[in-house]
């Protein structure tokens, strides 16, 4: 049930987020990119599996696991993903805020022709 | 041989700098070059003809096949002899036709590439090679037909003839694959070898259809034709060398080396024979309403191409040779007239051949020269244009439906050879303004020497080119040396009395100009609804269409960019699914807590809150709420990394948000309620689609876990007791090396932004 139940929860992550990245303003943008980036790391930690199996960290005095773990590669993966989504916020953060200052607008709608 | 093909290369990136130091001396210097591999291949003359085939081997890229092959038979030192010989006497003939002019140098460097890539062409060994020599002369043409390009019309006529002979160029290469994969090799000599197996091959049709377009856009043939009378916006000395003489019989080389392996079968003869009299038939008409000297000959070039493809079509013993000596007389008289055509144009400063006459006082070699050209292409007796006409009807007199055809463009031949070669120079409707004179001798020589050649042709035919066209014949019959006999005089035979037939008929028609040019410019109006419209059409519908799809998919509106995006992706998954039938049949099965139902509502709540919150601090504390509940269910699934990671991240998060939506003005959204309805409808689906996708996911196990494997050697190898760190650290350590100088870049990016910012403040 919980897979489930966690794969709507993306989904309203992912709606939401989506929804805000297209109102036409630099910082509903900003929050949507946030949202979505949490619903991208839900999903990869629900479609790896769900389980409440022990941390996977080697306790003190074994070599080997004795208890089930749960698996440590999506984790892996997820930890790399959170640390790169905040790298991404603060750059576009910098660059919205560079663009909003050039153009004299928050208005997405308006900076079409920055490349110019 | 490597070195003959490379020599032209290397002579084209070298003359830049030559003309640095001798300006255009430089221009005589580099026609050494075409003429020592003129001298070279001559005295490989005498082997080939007994039937040797040269060959040498360099390795380039043997992973895929592809090796610096060279063979030289009878054919293709047919070939490389006319190319390195004309080339030769055209760039000298250059150095006087752009004198003054500052890039002299780079339209002979370019001449100089071409004439290696051309000699490439007909060298190759390597299938592939030699369709990487056979873009290289559509590329050098290119850059010749465009050398004026502040004119607009050469830029026009350039590109065309790109367009279309690279479109060739792409069949070819399709077809010559097909070709080398049916075969089994991609050596031509290989290939010849195994003739006859390859016309019963399954995909016979299909790479003879692939290498039959690309050979006829590069000659020219119907419906291809058009470029070729346009690029006569090329300077002269590359039309008589690349438009009439050389790159265009490309198409007829490639034939010609194949006809061996491909040739001799119903459809191979067919689609030669129709289109090559096709070819015959559109030249001829169209020549008759051109008036200006180098569009004539242009039409004339497309038909006598067309001649030698159908010649090639026929297949037989005499039609082969007689295609072969044609060849040669048509290169011979045509390059001679287009080199005259250009002298005329240059001194008088007139193309248009109703406006031309009397220019025999003024330059008497030029129109001896002329004369002589005219009278071979028109296949007056005791010329070499005599000769091969000879032997083209010898090859046709028993196919009507050829032979009419054949006789109607030898006709035109007469009526062309007239006004080109022989009218400008009679005394009589001139009104030639001012004095023109005799060119110079670096233009005459190659008249000249061409104009001797139409004559030892035509005299001494056996002694001048039947050991030559001998062994070509036999190259692309693929036998043994077979015995031609080329006599200046025949006797009356059927054939020389079609041929005084045509004579008569063509001088009756020379007497009729007037009416003729009337015909001509009332079937003028025909000439535009010919393929050149076809192309022009495809070409504005292309850049309609790439107008059309950038305003609506590059529109510059982000919102309109996420929409596509997730548009786009629903639909493919909407696609998927229905393809496959398969919907998420949830083989795993957590049991939900209460705990995870809370935070999963809270989540839920915080995504809705931060999309409806009126100020900036409270979506961003919405977006906190998010953070902090997605790790505690990090926690409460065994992952405490993520749980700590998360929450750092957050409360950075959180910091600078606020901080930076301090400076932006609003947090409305702006659209209307229309847009906004509009908006949710997309992101619903997108959110819809992502839940399937989730779900359908927990249903797949594409590999076998390996966790096992990292929670056995964490310890034991990476000597951590944290699995996650262990792999973060170690095992996967590259990959986090990347992530870390991604993380550095985007740090710096956004200092850098911010910075410039903060320096666009203090100035202003």
């Amino acid at each position: 049930m919980t897979e489930v139940y966690l794969s709507l929860v993306i989904g309203v992550l992912y709606a939401a987020g989506l929804y805000l990245m297209m109102c036409r303003n630099i910082a509903k943008f900003i929050i949507g990119l946030g949202l979505i980036g949490h619903g991208a790391n839900l999903l990869i930690f629900t479609a790896a599996g769900l389980s409440t199996q022990r941390a996977p960290i080697v306790p003190e005095g074994v070599t080997i696991p004795v208890v089930p773990i749960v698996d440590p590669l999506p984790q892996a993966l997820i930890l790399t993903a959170i640390v790169i989504g905040f790298g991404l916020t603060a750059f576009v953060l910098a660059l919205f805020l560079s663009a909003h200052e050039v153009e004299g607008t928050d208005d997405l709608e308006k900076m079409r022709s920055t490349d110019q | 041989m490597l070195y003959a093909v490379m020599s032209g290369f290397v002579a084209a990136a070298l003359l830049p700098l030559l003309h640095r130091f001798l300006g255009e001396r430089s221009s005589l210097i580099a026609a050494l070059v075409p003429l020592a591999l003129t001298v070279w291949f001559a005295t490989c003359f005498s082997r080939v003809a007994s039937g040797e085939v040269l060959v040498s081997q360099s390795s380039w890229l043997p992973e895929i096949h592809l090796e610096l092959g060279f063979r030289l038979d009878g054919l293709s030192l047919l070939f490389a002899l006319l190319i390195s010989a004309i080339g030769a006497l055209v760039i000298p003939y250059t150095s006087a036709y752009l004198h003054g002019n500052p890039r002299q140098h780079q339209f002979v460097s370019a001449t100089l590439m071409f004439m290696a890539s051309m000699l490439g062409v007909v060298l190759s060994d390597n299938l592939v090679l030699l369709f990487i020599f056979w873009e290289l002369t559509s590329f050098t043409s290119y850059l010749l037909i465009g050398f004026d390009h502040e004119k607009e019309e050469s830029r026009k006529a350039a590109l065309q003839a790109l367009l279309v002979t690279g479109l060739g160029g792409l069949f070819l290469l399709a077809g010559l694959l097909l070709l080398g994969t049916a075969a089994g090799s991609f050596s031509l000599s290989e290939i010849l070898r195994a003739d006859g197996a390859l016309a019963g091959h399954a995909d016979y049709t299909l790479f003879l259809g692939l290498i039959l377009v690309g050979a006829f856009s590069k000659s020219a043939q119907t419906p291809f034709h058009f470029w070729l009378p346009n690029a006569m916006q090329a300077p002269t000395p590359a039309s008589a060398y690349l438009h009439s003489s050389t790159m265009v019989k490309a198409g007829v080389y490639l034939l010609a080396r194949l006809n061996p392996v491909l040739g001799g079968t119903e459809a191979w003869i067919g689609w030669l024979t129709a289109v090559g009299v096709l070819t015959l038939l559109t030249g001829a008409l169209m020549a008759s309403a051109q008036v200006y000297l180098k569009r004539l000959l242009a039409y004339t070039t497309v038909a006598a191409l067309g001649f030698m493809v159908m010649l090639l079509g026929i297949g037989s013993a005499r039609a082969v040779q007689a295609a072969v000596v044609f060849l040669m007389a048509h290169a011979c008289y045509k390059a001679s007239l287009f080199l005259v055509a250009g002298i005329i144009t240059h001194e008088t400063g007139e193309a248009d051949v109703r406006r031309l006459g009397g220019l025999l006082r003024f330059m008497p070699v030029a129109g001896a020269c002329s004369v002589v050209a005219a009278v071979s292409m028109a296949g007056l007796p005791l010329s070499f244009g005599f000769v091969a006409k000879e032997l083209v009807y010898a090859s046709v007199l028993d196919r009507l439906l050829v032979f009419i055809p054949a006789v109607a463009a030898s006709l035109l031949f007469v009526l062309v050879a007239f006004q080109v070669g022989i009218k400008p120079f009679l005394p009589g409707s001139s009104d030639s303004s001012g004095t023109p004179h005799e060119a110079p001798p670096a233009m005459l020589a190659g008249p000249v020497i061409l104009g001797l050649a139409c004559l030892a042709g035509g005299f001494f035919p056996q002694a001048f080119a039947g050991a030559l066209a001998a062994s070509a014949a036999a190259a692309i019959q693929g036998g043994p040396v077979s015995e031609l006999d080329l006599q200046a005089w025949h006797g009356i035979t059927p054939e020389s009395v079609a041929s005084a037939l045509t004579l008569m008929l063509g001088i009756a028609a020379v007497f009729a100009t007037g009416h003729w040019v009337r015909i001509g410019s009332a079937m003028k109006p025909l000439a535009d609804f010919g393929p050149d419209r076809v192309y022009l059409a495809e070409l504005k519908g292309l850049n309609l269409l790439a107008v059309w799809q950038t305003r609506v998919l590059q529109s510059g509106s982000l919102r309109r960019y996420v929409a596509i995006i997730v548009l786009a992706m629903v639909g493919l998954f909407v696609l998927s699914v229905l393809r496959s039938g398969e919907l998420p049949i949830l083989n795993r099965n957590t049991p939900l807590t209460l705990p995870s139902l809370i935070l999963g509502l809270l989540i839920m709540l915080g995504a809705i809150g931060s999309m409806i919150a009126t100020s900036r601090i409270s979506a961003v504390a919405a977006l906190g709420v998010v953070g902090f509940c997605v790790s505690l269910i990090y926690v409460l699934h065994g992952a405490p990394d993520l749980a700590m990671t998360q929450l750092v991240v957050e409360a950075l998060g959180a910091v600078l948000l606020v901080s930076a939506f301090l400076n932006l003005p609003s947090f409305h959204d702006r659209k209307r309620w229309v847009g906004r309805f509009r908006d949710a409808v997309v992101a619903i689906l997108g959110g819809l689609a992502m839940t399937l996708m989730t779900l359908m996911a927990n249903d797949v196990q594409l590999a076998p876990s390996i966790a096992h494997y990292f929670a056995e050697t964490s310890v034991l190898l990476g000597h951590g007791r944290n699995i996650v760190n262990v792999i973060l650290v170690d095992f996967r350590a590259l990959d986090t090396l990347g992530e870390i100088t991604v993380l550095a870049i985007a740090g710096a990016s956004a200092v850098a932004l911010l910075k410039l910012r903060m320096a666009g403040k203090r100035r202003s």
